[in-house]
């Protein structure tokens, strides 16, 4: 049986699933449930100063689906906390002394000042929590009050805050960054710059949902006014996952411990941000869809493939798939592959041949019986049909041996690694060595 | 009441009117707009859909069922109804199930098919609970064209006319119209009188006249319609009924089934509808199956069907095998009637089991007898009083692809023609098509 168990920069949890700073971690209540439904820990809702903020009277997320109704992706316009800052000390500390094993990371959002972040950061320490984390993240509201993403689209102000924290705590600090940035790259040197013990990626992305056609006001609408959100959930996955790769190998970032979060809805999205490098991932959107007890399914979904593959504890395959992230560049373009169709499992719907016919290579061709096959001196091995049929593995890309030819272009395949550095129609390619 | 299921002899009231108000409600309830949602999500919106190529109409199914999953189900109904005026009535009576359900990809992926009929009147009844006609006549042609019955394949050609311009007369035999729609086909197929709401609604294009009480052969004729009209469509149906062709064939309790669908479908009241105790439908085909199914819900103890050959062979679909045996309709295969014995009233039907012979079907000797009080015929309609000076092919008015009958300035379609299966869509199809013949013709010349 696969241990699951999880020390993220000395936070301890039973296993890698905690809930992301967001409403499901607001209050004692809630969390009480969720360590009860198993999830290993929290990262309880953002503290901020007193007076508490105060949210909206109206909606507050707004969603994307796709067919069925599945909610794809939702955005919130709710800000931080908006209870006492007593309250949620005392309730953190309640819960805390009744989950000792479980991990308890408060999320924090006070002004770019260093006083108040050491007065927030002593209280917190009070409660017995194992670690802080900076919300830098948030991109609605907070934000225009020169908090949130306002501070995580500045490296500067990140590293000048990390290092307060760090000198103001003994607590791990992690900082949580804003995917609302060109280059990830940056914002995260800075928090290790600064000192962080981790960095925590993504929040949410700047978004409108969708435009009301009847009132022309931005949804979620508010008195017929909308006001950007912050944007999670599966649709958001492939965002996050680039981000937390490119941190995992940057050079100066390399190793420095990540959370995981954006769209982790299944122990696969859990195992992919792990394999991506990250020591624990954080879930919101997931939980706000099905509730609490898919994190049943996570911990056994993740158990299960963890000892098909015989990996014993997370270690045993955390950060596997970062050596295989690279540029593009350095792709092998000798590697080459033709998409085989399964005449077995085609149901015949053709949207291979639309997509190939009408948007891509017109390498699918089709008969009067709707027999699909795919035309090798055509296809580019573009992988559209693959992504585009419904039917699983029906589809798929082979790649072609070396010493074949490529009926395409009429070149033997060959066995060796070539790139773009070294190719001859690149203006700066270089001699093959 | 006096009589119940047990009660001998052919009598009315056999159920209570709030139990059969019951049994002939809807047979598919209508989606409402979340099931249509959750219904159109599944559609993969195929390449040169093999359902379209099911359909005898054409209608763009990918099309309205995106158009229905975008929120715009009237504009799904255009896009049915440009194709299948009558598509609303399809929507209920098509046998989806060796159609375009068949043809769908997820039938092939999940035995599951798209619910194509259920979206197709989620639009249609959408559309027409609005009121809206979304047609329009084109400048009137100054032609006028005769359409001889107003069933499907009438009123198809006569919509597709009047919206050429041109002016268009149906005569219809019945005092109603809609052809089989209105008399042929099960009433809970089609509730709450949609046939004549579908009519109606129909008409809103402009440019139809109805002339009731008039059938051809009896009060027209073809000749004098050729001289009034610059072109004649000929959609009257089959109006035959096939003979059992065996001794006490007409013996008392014995009936057509299309008779009986027919009172069924016009009475305003079930209770007084009278159906015997012991029911045997004779036949394989939908009207065998609407006549036994009724037969049961009107509270018949026994009813039997008894078809000659296997159950592949008949016309009805498994889905209306299936339909059939779930009311209770035990179903004989593979026996054909001999004899009708009783004395004045039919008794008992005697029938001879068959097999498949090297000449066609034959007695394989051995026999049995089924009670019954009353039996109905359903082993097919045929042309009644062909107009003379049409050539006829296995039975009926022989047409082109295009609906052309071997008499210049005549179309047919529908039953009455040759070419294409008895459905209402198949009629539709030869309707329009035809009209669009007329159409060209007229303008051509």
């Amino acid at each position: 049986m696969a241990d699951l168990r999880t020390d993220f920069v000395g936070i301890k949890s039973p296993n890698p699933f905690w809930l992301a700073s967001a409403p499901p971690t607001d209050k004692e209540y809630n969390v009480r449930r969720a360590f009860e439904a198993g999830w290993g820990g929290v990262v309880w809702k953002t503290l901020g100063l007193d007076p508490h903020v105060v949210n909206v009277n109206g909606p507050r997320y707004g969603a994307v689906w796709g067919a069925d109704r599945r909610l794809l992706g939702l955005n919130n316009i709710e800000l931080i906390t908006d209870r006492p800052l007593e309250t949620n000390l005392q309730e953190i500390k309640a819960v805390k002394r009744d989950y000792p094993d479980r991990a308890m990371v408060v999320s924090l959002m006070v002004p770019c000042e260093e006083a108040p972040w050491k007065f927030i950061l002593e209280r917190v320490e009070d409660t017995g929590a194992d670690a802080v984390e900076l919300n830098f993240g948030c991109p609605h509201g907070m934000s225009e009050r020169g908090m949130g993403s306002a501070v995580g689209q500045v490296p500067e102000y990140i590293e000048m805050v990390a290092r307060w924290c760090k000198a103001n705590t003994r607590m791990p600090v992690i900082v949580k960054l804003t995917p609302n940035i060109t280059d990830i790259r940056y914002p995260a040197r800075a928090a290790h710059a600064g000192g962080a013990d981790a960095v925590s990626l993504i929040n949410t992305v700047s978004s409108i949902t969708s435009v009301n056609l009847d009132t022309f006001s931005p949804e979620p609408s508010i008195d017929g006014k909308g006001s950007h959100g912050g944007y999670c959930g599966p649709a958001v996955k492939p965002i996050a996952l680039n981000m937390v790769a490119e941190i995992a190998r940057d050079a100066e970032t390399r190793g420095m411990p990540i959370s995981g979060i954006g769209g982790v809805t299944t122990w696969r999205d859990a195992a992919e941000f792990i394999a991506l490098g990250c020591g624990s991932v954080q879930v919101c959107t997931a939980a706000m869809t099905y509730g609490f007890k898919i994190v049943e399914e996570m911990i056994s979904g993740l158990s299960e493939w963890m000892d098909e593959k015989g990996y014993e504890s997370l270690a045993d395959f955390q950060g596997r798939a970062v050596p295989n992230v690279t540029d593009w560049q350095y792709l092998n373009l000798n590697y080459v592959a033709k998409a085989k169709i399964n005449q077995d499992l085609c149901i015949k719907c053709g949207r291979c041949y639309a997509a190939c016919e009408d948007t891509s290579h017109q390498a699918i061709s089709m008969s009067a019986d709707r027999t699909f096959e795919v035309i090798d001196e055509e296809c580019v091995a573009c992988n559209l049909c693959v992504n585009v049929c419904p039917v699983e593995d029906c589809i798929t890309m082979e790649e072609m041996p070396a010493g074949a030819t490529d009926p395409r272009t009429g070149r033997v395949v060959e066995d060796t690694y070539a790139n773009w550095t070294t190719h001859p129609n690149n203006p700066s390619a270089k001699a093959a060595e | 009441m006096v009589s119940s299921s047990h009660t001998d002899g052919i009598v009315a009231g056999r159920l209570p009117a709030d139990t059969l108000a019951e049994q002939f409600g809807d047979l598919h309830p209508p989606l409402d707009a979340h099931e249509a949602a959750v219904a159109a999500d599944r559609c993969y919106f195929c390449h040169d859909a093999p359902c379209i190529t099911a359909c005898p109409t054409d209608i763009d199914i990918p099309l309205f069922i995106r158009q229905i999953a975008t929120g715009t189900p009237t504009a799904a109904a255009k896009t049915i109804l440009t194709q299948n005026i009558l598509g609303g009535m399809c929507a209920r009576v098509c046998p989806t199930e060796t159609l375009c359900e068949e043809a769908c990809v997820r039938e092939t992926a999940e035995g599951k098919p798209v619910l194509i009929g259920q979206l197709q009147r989620f639009a249609t009844d959408t559309l027409m609970e609005r009121g809206e006609h979304p047609f329009t006549r084109a400048e009137p042609s100054g032609k006028s064209v005769g359409v001889v019955g107003a069933g499907p394949a009438g009123l198809a050609a006569a919509h597709r006319l009047a919206m050429k311009g041109h002016d268009v007369t149906i005569y219809e035999a019945h005092p109603k119209p809609g052809g089989l729609n209105e008399y042929g086909i099960a009433a809970y197929k089609t509730v709450d009188g949609f046939a004549q709401a579908e009519v109606d609604w129909l008409l809103k294009i402009g440019g139809i006249t109805i002339d009731y009480g008039k059938a051809l052969g009896r009060d027209i004729t073809l000749d004098g319609l050729a001289e009034k009209h610059d072109a004649v469509f000929l959609g009257m149906g089959l109006g035959g009924v096939n003979a059992l062709g065996v001794p006490g064939d007409d013996k008392d309790g014995a009936e057509d089934a299309v008779d009986f669908i027919a009172s069924l479908r016009q009475a305003d009241d079930l209770t007084t509808l009278p159906v015997g105790r012991r029911v045997v439908v004779i036949g394989g085909g939908m009207t065998a199956v609407d006549a036994a199914v009724q037969s049961k819900l009107l509270g018949a103890e026994e009813v039997t069907m008894v078809y000659r050959r296997g159950p592949d062979a008949m016309s009805a679909s498994k889905f209306e095998q299936d339909l059939a045996a779930s009311k209770g309709v035990r179903i004989i295969f593979n026996a054909q009637p001999v004899a009708l014995h009783g004395n004045g009233a039919v008794a008992e039907v005697e029938f001879a089991y068959t097999r498949a012979g090297e000449t066609g079907l034959e007695p394989t000797g051995e026999t049995f007898r089924l009670k019954a009080d009353q039996v109905l015929r359903a082993i097919g309609q045929s042309l009644e009083d062909a107009p003379e000076g049409l050539r006829l092919e296995r039975g009926k008015i022989a047409v082109d692809g295009t609906g052309r009958t071997t008499r210049a300035g005549v179309w047919a379609g529908g039953d009455c023609a040759s070419g294409g299966d008895d459905l209402t869509v198949t009629a539709v199809a030869e309707g329009r098509d035809a009209a669009e013949d007329i159409d060209a013709t007229l303008r051509g010349g």
